[in-house]
């Protein structure tokens, strides 16, 4: 396997003690909201957030309880990308300094209904940070299937039964979407790996240019999972191979981290409600998958 | 339809020959937008095209964002207002359709962008041309809806809907609506102002209600029940005093410029007219024709234009109509199962009154069939007959070909 150079980064060890993001209504154990509080303590109190329809602005947004400590506004579902657009145009014709636009948008909102705006975007290399969170479903609804829900998942719209065994798609590939627009600086991370995540909110901080960050952010509702539970199964995601921390940065791909041998996918699967009814042949199917996966992104990583 | 002011203190204009596009975009280059975002759809196309050559050229100072659909347009809108930026957009038909979320969202959030609307059929069956179906969809999403007749009024127009829209007791979007090739595409000597007068007339934004780096905040928020009435009783009570804001800018606009539109309604000869046509739009032109030569002829004919569908001008268009007999109303578009949504509005406020002319509403012009002279003319026969006898079909589709089998 081949191994990205090991970085040697700057780690801002002394986070903000200052909460951007507190008094929202998440649930216990919510990796989405984990997800944007840190991301707010690197990138500061000179941020615009937008938020879109979805968990973090239902949550965050509750007037007259307001959550974010920096401006923060919700825009339409499909909008996120779209509206931190004009945000970053707007604040380009005011000659604003020192400042950061920032969008923290779901799954659903990401790589289903807003996928157009945020094409457009990365395609105008707009000067801003979108990160999504990815719990693989629409969470905000009541777990319903989206494009990123993974292959054998059981929601609310793709149920186990009779016929089904969950979702059957396989989950988009959202980092390679993006990446193939050619894009400033793009990487997948994890709320469970706060280090490298802050890192890669750092990098999108300097960034000129548009920065994509595809964070894993499981929920416990969901998933089926105990609220303390979190941190430990986006870390087995990693240990299994199933989640590839990874980067795109100046057209070159780089794989942050190879674990030289996958911990079983089956227990990684068996810890999680959503995928109780799946048998050997799924998850050998899900394991097939995983590798194919693998091997593509090597082979980018290599030919890039 | 110019005028002097009484000091004679007229802005500097050199006359151009442009069509309703252009003088869109003039208008709109000289509001000076920090953000424009566009997406092409005919027959609008061309304001942001001639938009987009100025910033190229350096000529006009602003943003202009290449967007991926209309929805992305008035988004990206709404992030530029939110830090109290101007911006505009311009759209028709599907893409007005397309953006419709954004609508409610714009006004709901009080971003004071101006658009135009090039106005234009809606699908099935495909059809660019003119109608007013497009707008008159979205009557109620809580934008200032303005009815454009002819291409300086439309570059003027373009002006003061910034000044309306950005009124500290408006704050709520306007549409500027022009008839699909009409009006867009037809070309006339327009008058531009001098860019110092505008600039006197229409000084940059300025709003406390915006996300500012000094002092954050939080924008487009939730509001349950026990709130969520009071943000839209405001939007209401903001709506209905844009008519008189509309009218301060209108006579503010004359007085430096030399030329005034009237409030919400413009009648014409309505004063002692016992058949009045209430119409919107650039067919008003071809009425306006038709009630000179029935007067002409002895008959007393009026027009009532309607310049404003929001706020409605509901005193105004009551006054206009009092002493009618008949009255009609003549609109490029019909809600399908009831009537015209300007006949309906316009029934319900008579409806409020003791005044009980004859009504009718004449549907015409769809998907850019021609209206003729002789139909207008036949819109006031059937009116002067609805004086004399029970109308019968109150709606009634003009110069359309019936098929033998119905």
């Amino acid at each position: 396997m081949v191994e990205a150079p090991r970085a040697r980064v700057q780690l801002p060890l002394s986070l903000s003690a200052d909460e951007p993001f507190l008094g929202h209504k998440a649930c216990a154990g919510c990796g989405g909201s984990l997800a944007v509080r840190l991301a707010l303590k690197v990138l500061g109190e000179r941020t615009f957030v937008v938020l879109p329809a979805g968990c973090m602005s239902a949550v965050g947004f509750l007037y007259p309880q307001l959550a974010f400590g920096c401006n923060a506004i919700i825009s339409t579902f499909a909008g996120t990308a779209s509206m931190m657009s004009g945000i970053a145009a707007a604040a380009r014709a005011l000659k604003l300094r020192d400042y950061h636009v920032v969008g923290f948008a779901g799954d659903g909102g990401t790589a289903d209904i807003g996928l157009q705006a945020l094409s457009g975007a990365i395609d105008r290399h707009e000067n801003f940070i979108y990160i999504c969170y990815d719990n693989e479903a629409y969470m905000n609804t009541g777990v319903q299937k989206s494009g990123l829900t993974p292959f054998g998942a059981r929601t609310t719209t793709s149920p186990a039964g009779k016929n089904a065994m969950g979702s059957r798609g396989r989950k988009k590939d959202l980092f390679e979407i993006v990446a193939a627009h050619g894009i400033d600086y793009a990487a997948t991370a994890t709320v469970a790996h706060a280090h490298d995540y802050i890192r890669k909110v750092d990098k999108a901080r300097t960034t000129v240019g548009t920065s994509f960050l595809h964070v894993l952010a499981p929920c416990p509702t969901g998933w089926g999972i105990d609220s303390d539970r979190t941190l430990e199964v986006a870390r087995g995601a990693v240990d299994c191979g199933l989640w590839i921390q990874a980067e795109y940065e100046g057209g070159h791909y780089h794989i942050n981290k190879s674990p030289r041998r996958f911990k079983p996918v089956a227990d990684h699967l068996a810890a999680q409600k959503r995928f109780a009814h799946l048998g050997k042949a799924e998850i050998a199917a899900i394991e097939k998958e995983r590798d194919g996966r693998w091997k593509r992104l090597q082979r980018l990583v290599g030919g890039g | 339809m110019g005028r002097m002011s009484a000091d004679g203190a007229v802005s500097h204009a050199r006359p151009l020959f442009m069509s309703g596009n252009e003088a869109v975009a003039w208008g709109a280059r000289l509001a000076r937008p920090q953000v424009i975002a566009a997406y092409p759809i005919t027959p609008q196309t061309v304001v942001i095209e001639r938009l987009s050559e100025w910033v190229a050229e350096g000529l006009l100072d602003s943003e202009f964002l290449h967007v991926e659909s209309e929805h992305s347009a008035l988004s990206a809108c709404m992030g530029a207002s939110a830090l109290g930026a101007r911006s505009f957009t311009a759209t028709s038909s599907q893409g007005l359709l397309y953006m419709a979320e954004c609508l409610h969202y714009a006004s709901g959030g009080r971003f004071p962008i101006v658009m135009m609307n090039a106005n234009r059929a809606l699908a099935l069956p495909w059809n660019i041309y003119g109608d007013q179906q497009d707008s008159l969809a979205v009557l109620s999403s809580g934008w200032i809806q303005i009815y454009i007749e002819d291409a300086q009024e439309a570059l003027d127009m373009s002006i003061q809907a910034f000044a309306i829209a950005e009124h500290a007791e408006v704050l709520t979007p306007v549409m500027l609506n022009l008839d699909g090739f009409v009006l867009t595409h037809t070309y006339e000597p327009v008058e531009v102002p001098g860019q110092e007068d505008v600039d006197v007339f229409l000084p940059s934004f300025r709003t406390p209600s915006k996300m500012d780096l000094e002092a954050p905040t939080n924008m487009g928020f939730t509001a349950g029940p026990a709130h969520y009435t009071e943000f839209k009783v405001q939007q209401h009570r903001a709506m209905l005093r844009a008519s008189q804001v509309a009218a301060q800018v209108d006579e503010a606009f004359g007085q430096r410029f030399g030329r005034c539109y009237g409030g919400g309604v413009v009648p014409y000869r309505c004063g002692d007219a016992d058949l009045v046509l209430v119409t919107l739009g650039s067919v008003a032109g071809l009425v306006r024709g038709v009630v000179d030569d029935l007067r002409a002829g002895g008959v007393a004919a009026g027009m009532l234009k309607l310049r404003f569908l929001r706020p409605f001008p509901e005193r105004e268009i009551v006054q206009a109509l009092s002493g009618a007999r008949a009255v009609g109303v003549l609109e490029k578009d019909v809600s399908f199962g009831n009537a015209g949504a300007v006949f309906s509005d316009v029934a319900s406020t008579l409806a409020s009154t003791t005044i009980r002319p004859a009504l009718l509403n004449f549907v015409a012009g769809l998907g850019g069939r021609d209206i003729s002279r002789d139909d207008v003319e036949r819109m006031f026969d059937e009116l002067r007959a609805a004086c004399v006898q029970a109308p019968g079909e109150r709606v009634r589709f003009v110069n359309v070909q019936e098929s033998r089998d119905g």
